[in-house]
C-alpha cells in the first residue's frame, strides 16, 4: 500500500463519528436522494446518486466499526480499498457534488449525507485524490492569503478607489470598531461596487466598522478540498485579527461557503468558541432594517427573483432576510421553483468552480437552473454569493439569456438609499 | 410436529437471543464511536428541531411524492401493513401476551386478511421496481435483495398458513415461524437495523440543521 493511500484510509477511519455509524445502518438504497441532486437529475447517471459518493466511506466504517465487517477484512474476504476506486471517486466527490445539501434535506431515514460527503472529502485530499484546481486555490489561500491570489495591495488600490468615488473614507485596521467586514477575493478583484455599497450603507446607518489588513479574505479553499487543518489555519488568521481589533462583530460577506466556514465550521476547526458573534451582511443588514437603521428611497421596477445561495440558506439558516431587505426596494418581486432551503444549486459551489476539469459538468447541470428561470420573466436576478453571481453570469450566457442582470442583493439595495442630508 | 416443537421452542429461543445481543451490539458499536460537541454558536435549539425530524421525516413531502410515488406509497403501504399484521392479527397477540404477560384487542381476520394482501403487492411492487428503476437498480447489493426475501417470506408464509392447503397445517405454521427466526437472526447485521437506527439518524440530521436555524 503506497503511503498515500494508508493516509487516505486513516482518514476515512478518523473521519467515522457516531452519526455516520447510524447513517450507514440506516440506509435502504431507496434512490430518493438521486432525484434531490442536479447532478443525477441534469445527467440522469445513477452514479451521481449522493449516497453512492459515500461508498469509499462506508467500506471504511464497515470494515473498522461493524462485527461482521471487521471479521470478514481480518479473514480477508472484503475489498480492501484501493487508489483506482479513490481516483474514480474523486470526480464524484469532487466534480459531481458542490455540497449543496438538497439529499440530506429528503432522505427519509434522516441521512446527512452531504455531512458523510464534507467528511469524506478529508480522506481524499489526505490520499492525495483531490482535483488540481482546489489544490492550487488552497496553496494560493495559505502561501498568498487568497485563493485567486488577491494581495493586500488590491483591496488598498480599491479602497482608494471607493474613497474618490463615494468621498467617504473607508475605515482598515480601526481599533475597536463594532464590525470587522471581511470580503471575498471575486469581490475585491471582480465585484469591487461592493466596497462602495457597504461603505455608503453603514456610512448612512452610522455603522461603526472596518476592514482588516491581515484578514480581508473570508473564503477558505480548506473546507472545499477537505483539509481540516489548512482550513483551520484560515479560520485563525480571521480570529486572530479581529480578536487583535477587539470587534463584537465579524461580517462575512456575500459569499455561501465562507459562511459556513466561519460560522459553523470555524470554531470546531480552531478547538475553541469565538470572544466575537459571526454573522452574515444580510443578518446585519436585516438587523438594521428592523431598527430604521437601514432606510430605502424609491423602488426597483424590473421584475426580480432571488437565488439562494445552498450555504446560506439551506446550509446556513439565513432565509427569511434577504427577502424582508428584497421587499423593501423590489415591487415585482417573484420566486423561484423550490425556492427558500429547498432551492437548487448553481452548480458551482463546494469547490467545483475552482475545479477545471468540471467545467462541461457544470455547465451542463446549470439546465436546473435555466429550467427555474424559464418562465418566471425575470430582468434582474438577484442573489447573496459572489461564487453564485460568477456561476450565474456564466450558466446565462452559455444559454443566450444574457439579458437577466445578476446582482448582489447588497449592491441592490445601496442603489436605493436615500439622499444624503 | 417436532419441525412445530424445535421452532416454537429452542429455535425461537436462540433467535430472540442473536435477535436482542445483535441490536444492542450494533447500538454499542454506533455509540462508542462517539461524536464531538459542536462548538459553534446555535441559532436555535438543536434538540427541538431532532425530535421533530424524527417524527416529520415519517410524513410525505410534495418532492419526494413527486419524484418517486411508487416507493413512496407502496412503501408507506408495506411498512403500516406489515406492522398492523404483526400486532394486531388475533394469535400473534396470543402469543405476545404469552411472552409479555399482557396482550391488546386485535383487527378483525378479514381486515387482516386485506392488509396482508396489500402488503404482499406493496412489497412485489417494491422488488420490481428497484429491479427496472436505474437508480434503485444500480444501488442494490444482494443485501438489498436478501433483505427483501426475509422481509416477504413471514407475510406470505403467515397467509399460506391461514388459507391455503398445500401442505398439512401444522408444517406450514412451523414454516412461518422458522421464516420469522431468520428475518429476526438477519436483523441486527443488515440494513434492517434502519428500523431502529432510523430514529437515531433523522435526529442527528435534524439536530445538525435545526441548530443553524433551518427547519426541514
Amino acid at each position: 500500500m503506497s503511503p498515500s493511500l494508508e493516509r487516505g484510509i486513516n482518514a476515512f477511519v478518523n473521519q467515522i463519528d457516531g452519526p455516520i455509524a447510524s447513517y450507514f445502518n440506516s440506509c435502504v438504497h431507496c434512490g430518493m436522494c438521486a432525484h434531490a441532486c442536479l447532478f443525477y437529475t441534469e445527467t440522469g447517471d445513477p452514479k451521481y446518486t449522493p449516497i453512492y459518493k459515500t461508498e469509499p466511506l462506508r467500506r471504511a466504517w464497515k470494515q473498522n466499526f461493524t462485527f461482521w465487517g471487521r471479521l470478514l477484512s481480518k479473514l480477508g474476504l472484503d475489498k480492501k480499498i484501493t487508489d483506482e476506486e479513490l481516483a474514480e471517486w474523486e470526480t464524484l466527490i469532487y466534480d459531481g457534488c458542490t455540497l449543496c445539501g438538497r439529499c440530506t434535506a429528503v432522505c427519509p431515514v434522516g441521512n446527512d449525507i452531504t455531512y458523510m460527503i464534507r467528511k469524506s472529502r478529508e480522506a481524499m485530499a489526505a490520499s492525495g485524490h483531490a482535483p488540481e484546481g482546489l489544490k492550487m486555490a488552497t496553496t494560493r489561500a495559505i502561501e498568498i492569503g487568497s485563493p485567486m491570489g488577491v494581495t493586500i495591495d488590491t483591496l488598498k488600490a480599491q479602497i482608494k478607489h471607493t474613497e474618490k468615488e463615494t468621498g467617504l473614507t473607508v475605515p482598515l485596521d480601526v481599533q475597536g470598531a463594532e464590525y470587522l467586514m471581511l470580503l471575498s477575493s471575486a469581490e475585491i478583484a471582480q465585484f469591487n461596487e461592493i466596497i462602495g455599497a457597504v461603505t455608503e450603507i453603514f456610512d448612512r446607518a452610522g455603522v461603526s466598522w472596518t476592514l482588516s489588513s491581515t484578514a480581508f479574505e473570508a473564503t477558505n479553499s480548506g473546507i472545499q478540498i477537505g483539509s481540516a487543518d489548512l482550513a483551520a489555519e484560515l479560520v485563525q488568521r480571521i480570529v486572530d485579527s479581529a480578536e487583535r481589533l477587539g470587534v463584537r462583530t465579524v461580517i462575512s460577506p456575500e459569499c455561501g461557503h465562507a459562511y459556513t466556514a466561519l460560522r459553523w465550521e470555524g470554531p470546531n476547526l480552531i478547538g475553541r468558541s469565538y470572544s466575537f458573534e459571526v454573522k452574515h451582511i444580510l443578518e446585519v443588514l436585516d438587523e438594521l432594517r428592523a431598527d430604521g437603521r437601514l432606510q430605502t428611497s424609491g423602488r426597483e421596477s424590473a421584475r426580480v427573483t432571488f437565488h439562494d445561495p445552498c450555504q446560506l440558506v439551506r446550509r446556513g439558516g439565513v432565509v427569511q432576510q434577504p427577502r424582508s431587505l428584497l421587499n423593501m426596494v423590489a415591487d415585482d418581486f417573484v420566486e423561484m421553483p423550490d425556492a427558500g432551503v429547498m432551492n437548487w444549486c448553481c452548480g458551482g459551489g463546494g469547490g467545483v468552480s475552482a475545479n477545471e476539469r468540471a467545467n462541461p459538468l457544470r455547465a451542463q447541470v446549470f439546465s436546473r437552473k435555466k429550467r427555474q428561470l424559464d418562465g418566471l420573466q425575470v430582468e434582474k436576478l438577484v442573489t447573496a454569493c459572489s461564487n453564485c453571481r460568477n456561476m450565474l453570469e456564466e450558466g446565462l450566457e452559455e444559454n443566450h439569456m444574457e439579458d437577466i442582470e445578476v446582482v448582489g442583493l447588497t449592491e441592490l439595495l445601496a442603489e436605493y438609499l436615500p439622499e444624503k442630508k | 410436529m417436532e419441525f412445530l416443537n424445535w421452532v416454537r421452542g429452542p429455535g425461537l429461543e436462540y433467535a430472540t437471543v442473536i435477535f436482542l445481543v445483535g441490536i444492542l451490539m450494533r447500538f454499542l458499536e454506533m455509540w462508542l464511536i462517539g461524536r464531538k460537541p459542536d462548538l459553534s454558536r446555535p441559532r436555535a435549539s438543536a434538540s427541538r428541531a431532532g425530535w421533530r425530524a424524527v417524527w416529520r421525516r415519517s410524513l410525505p413531502s410534495e418532492g419526494l411524492m413527486k419524484n418517486s410515488p411508487l416507493v413512496m406509497i407502496a412503501g408507506y403501504v408495506f411498512h403500516i401493513g406489515f406492522l398492523l399484521v404483526l400486532l394486531f392479527y388475533v394469535p400473534h397477540i396470543h402469543f405476545f401476551k404469552d411472552v409479555l404477560g399482557f396482550g391488546w384487542s386485535g383487527l378483525p381476520t378479514p381486515v387482516i386478511n386485506f392488509l396482508s394482501i396489500l402488503t404482499i403487492a406493496a412489497l412485489v411492487a417494491l422488488l420490481i421496481h428497484r429491479l427496472i428503476d436505474p437508480v434503485r437498480r444500480f444501488l442494490s447489493t444482494s443485501q438489498d435483495y436478501i433483505v427483501w426475501a426475509v422481509t416477504t417470506l413471514p407475510v406470505v408464509t403467515g397467509y399460506m398458513a391461514m388459507h391455503m392447503d398445500v401442505m398439512p397445517y401444522t408444517t406450514m405454521l412451523a414454516l412461518h415461524i422458522l421464516s420469522v427466526e431468520i428475518l429476526m437472526v438477519v436483523f441486527p447485521f443488515t440494513k434492517l437495523m434502519h428500523a431502529f437506527t432510523f430514529a437515531v439518524s433523522r435526529y442527528y440530521n435534524g439536530a445538525a440543521m435545526g441548530r443553524k436555524g433551518v427547519q426541514l
